[in-house]
């Protein structure tokens, strides 16, 4: 019989399908939770108004990429699955909390006004934050590793608080800061965008500082990482990754005071957003448990694994294709006026 | 205090996934009903369908959004609070979720942001097109996460591999697993009358307090018409699914009836007691031979009792028992309701009669408790398993989460939810009592008011 694992590294391609689905997660709920992050601060009730409505067409969608991150992991890496979800326990339940009082937030928010309005405001503020911060924190716990005996976690509840995962979890606040601010330069006009240009180029400055740091420290968390970024030949074929990361850091600067410039912003954030995501996968490939098990110790059984592969091949593309035609529907400038 | 960790992640689950399941089941009705709406709509051009579509997608949203935002908790309790069980089913469950999130969940949470806010952004056709796209993917996604809960109930297609893991042998009679047909037909036909009674009752408070007749209408004689059908349907349905659970899940049924001997002839209990220490009900009352004659289809039918099963293999019969009792009783009274609007309708009177508009209004919230009696039968009847006859429920909770972190979270879970909960009912009821908004502006061609995304002057501060 037919056996696509004769011919294909089921579990390595599995490991890109799932990294690359946490990935869209990050930019495309990042953004969305980048502006709950700093809608407090904006400069009129208007703007707020603007800044819910560039975002409202999408969040629904954004967030199910989670679903998917969560779901890929539960389906082709069950023991990463059942080891990580009881490790990071407490960040994962106050992230889901966040994300749920956000998510309504959202939808009371359009239909409340007054107080209320500014109430839910808060709560989306909040919910963001929180979400946010436990995202980062999960990925630095993650990074760290955590204790494993058998097949279970064998850490304790407060094991994922460290320095790091807490510094990681304030990096991330402010890398989806410059996603939604960079969203707002695209998707707003007027004192909204002025206002996004300030945000974007104060945040631009706190995530080179924490991208630094991060680049720093991790060659000292296991030896394999500082092994594999600092031996011949590899640094060469590494190299392009900080090297495109400054570019593009440069090239964000110039544009925030180019008032020309609406689009670039955005996706050269998106830019420094992969580099850093390219950089991490590659110190951890190819571990799923950071140094405990590996891709392949981890996978799901080939049926299960081919069976979603035949539905992901046609399936992603089209996910892809109508994500796109749903943004480029609501293309153009956001109004202030209610959507609904 | 000793918390028990298992009890309390059971709790958990069961109160994190009773508070989900009520929105995507109300969603799954209302799309498509507002597929209908849209499609008289374009057909007929009438505005009073445009009005309604308009009025029910606001209340859609809310209900969406709650739905999306617990769901995303639900795809990751199972590792949270069950990672044993996640390792060990992974591999036949695993795909089965995989499919519902890429059949299913961006489909309608990409085509929902054209649905809400697409209006003068795309052709009339493509919004109808949206809307009937979200519909189908609230069928899809049943679809996928009804064959993975009725595999739990009756498992097949599957080996246990020598580490204890379940290994898929047959995809077909994993998905099409014994109870998969009927679960599914029970749980859409109960999704698309809980949501009729929601529109039902809501036309009949228009009705009722004298307020946009002309959308009441149309909103009761809906209703009206799904109530006098569909609700008798589903009473076969459920007998079809009953007989089903005799076969693969007799303790289950056992449960169900309250009964603990094994014996010829049973009765139907209508009330009891029962107790599940000393083995027994107490204060009975019942119709005889009754229940053979449903479960059999003869009076003098053999059904296993409990006490064919050890003590610990037997699920609590008083939940399973009382939760059967109060689904089937508002079911009886969906059919009743339907019967009497159909006998008013051919006499010309559903529309004036008042008692039956205050009998719609007080069944508004039946539907939901239905449901979830319903879940509760045929969840807490599974116990002691996890997966029926293969994975007990006791066995598989994440050994390294301790007893306080679920108690913290399940308390956290509660107060979030009731606030939200709260909070979301109070602007459905709001967004009921502001009524339908009749928009009689000439509008361009697709009625978009002021969706014009233009550039705002200089008016802001």
């Amino acid at each position: 019989m037919f056996d696509f694992a004769d011919y294909l590294d089921l579990p390595l391609i599995w490991g890109f399908l799932i990294a690359t689905a946490i990935f869209l997660y990050v930019l495309l709920d990042g953004f969305d939770l980048g502006i709950g992050i700093i809608l407090p601060f904006a400069p009129s009730d208007k703007c707020r108004d603007r800044m819910m409505n560039s975002i409202a067409p999408f969040w629904d969608a954004n967030e199910t990429w989670l679903v998917l991150g969560g779901g890929g992991l539960f389906a082709a890496f069950p023991l990463a699955y059942a080891i990580l979800m009881p490790a990071f326990y407490i960040p994962i339940i106050i992230m889901l909390l966040g994300l749920i009082m956000r998510g309504v937030a959202f939808e009371f928010r359009f239909k409340s006004d007054g107080k209320a309005r500014v109430l839910w405001g808060y709560v989306f503020h909040f919910g963001s934050i929180a979400a946010s911060f436990c995202q980062g924190v999960i990925l630095g716990a993650f990074v760290q590793g955590v204790e494993v005996s058998g097949r279970n976690f064998s850490g304790g509840p407060l094991d994922w608080a460290s320095a790091f995962s807490i510094m990681t979890g304030i990096a991330v606040v402010f890398g989806y800061v410059l996603l939604g601010a960079t969203w707002l330069i695209m998707k707003t006009e007027d004192i909204t965008q002025v206002w996004a240009r300030k945000v974007a180029s104060y945040t631009l400055n706190f995530v080179g500082m924490f991208m630094v740091l991060v680049s720093i420290i991790m060659p000292f968390i296991d030896e394999r990482i500082r092994d594999l970024w600092f031996s011949f030949p590899n640094i060469y074929y590494l190299l392009p990754i900080p090297l495109m990361t400054a570019m593009l850091f440069i090239l964000i600067w110039i544009d925030l005071h180019n008032a020309k410039a609406e689009y670039r912003p955005f996706f050269a954030s998106i830019g420094v957003f992969l580099m850093g995501y390219i950089g991490l996968a590659v110190s951890i490939f190819p571990w799923i448990i950071p140094f405990k098990f590996n891709l392949w110790e981890a996978a799901a059984s080939t049926p299960g694994l081919s069976l979603l592969l035949v539905g992901v091949i046609p399936g992603l593309p089209v996910i892809l294709g109508y994500t796109i035609y749903c943004y480029y529907v609501f293309k153009g400038k956001t109004s202030h006026e209610n959507l609904y | 205090m000793i918390f028990d960790p298992v009890l309390l992640a059971r709790i958990q689950f069961a109160f994190t996934i009773s508070f989900h399941i009520v929105f995507p089941a109300f969603t799954i009705g209302l799309a498509s009903f507002l597929a209908v709406v849209e499609w008289r709509w374009l057909r007929t051009g009438n505005q009073i369908y445009r009005d309604l579509y308009k009025f029910w997608i606001k209340i859609f949203s809310i209900a969406f959004g709650m739905g999306v935002v617990s769901g995303v908790v639900m795809s990751y309790q199972f590792g949270t609070n069950w990672s044993v069980f996640s390792d060990k089913v992974a591999n036949v469950l695993g795909p089965l979720l995989g499919y519902e999130v890429l059949t299913a969940f961006f489909l309608e949470s990409s085509f929902l942001g054209i649905m809400l806010f697409g209006w003068g952004r795309v052709s009339q056709r493509m919004h109808f097109v949206a809307t009937c796209i979200v519909a189908i993917g609230t069928v899809i996604s049943a679809f996928w996460i009804l064959a993975a809960n009725s595999w739990m109930q009756t498992p097949q297609g599957f080996m246990v591999g020598a580490d204890g893991r379940l290994n898929p042998l047959n995809w077909i009679e994993i998905v099409f697993n014994p109870s998969f047909p009927y679960r599914f037909a029970h749980m859409m036909v109960a999704a698309y009358l809980t949501t009729a009674f929601v529109i039902g009752g809501v036309g009949s408070l228009y009705l009722y307090l004298n307020r946009h007749i002309p959308h009441a209408r149309i909103m009761l004689g809906m209703a009206a018409i799904m109530a006098s059908t569909v609700a008798p349907l589903q009473l076969f349905i459920g007998d079809a699914h009953g007989i089903n659970t005799l076969k693969y899940q007799p303790a289950k049924v056992a449960a169900m009836e309250g009964l603990w001997e094994t014996k010829k002839g049973i009765p139907l209990l209508l009330f009891a007691i029962p107790d599940q220490d000393s083995e027994q009900n107490r204060m009975e009352l019942k119709i005889p031979k009754l229940a053979s004659l449903i479960l059999t289809h003869d009076m003098n039918g053999e059904v296993r009792g409990l006490k064919d099963w050890k003590k610990e293999d037997r699920p609590k019969v008083a939940i399973v028992f009382w939760s059967f009792r109060v689904m089937v009783g508002i079911g009886l009274m969906m059919i009743l309701i339907g019967i009497t609007s159909a006998v008013k309708y051919f006499r010309g009177k559903l529309f004036t009669t008042r008692w039956l508009h205050l009998w719609w209004i007080a069944m508004m919230p039946t539907g939901f408790i239905a449901l979830l009696a319903g879940w509760f039968v045929t969840e807490v009847g599974r116990q002691p398993y996890i997966v029926y006859g293969v994975i007990r429920t006791a066995d598989v909770i994440s050994p390294g989460v301790i007893g306080a972190e679920v108690a913290a979270s399940l308390l956290a879970f509660v107060v979030v939810y009731t606030l939200v909960f709260g909070s979301g009912s109070y602007y459905i009821i709001k967004l009921i009592r502001k009524g339908v908004v009749t928009d009689n502006k000439k509008s361009d061609k697709y009625g978009a008011e002021a969706l014009i995304i233009k550039a705002t002057g200089g008016d802001d501060v």
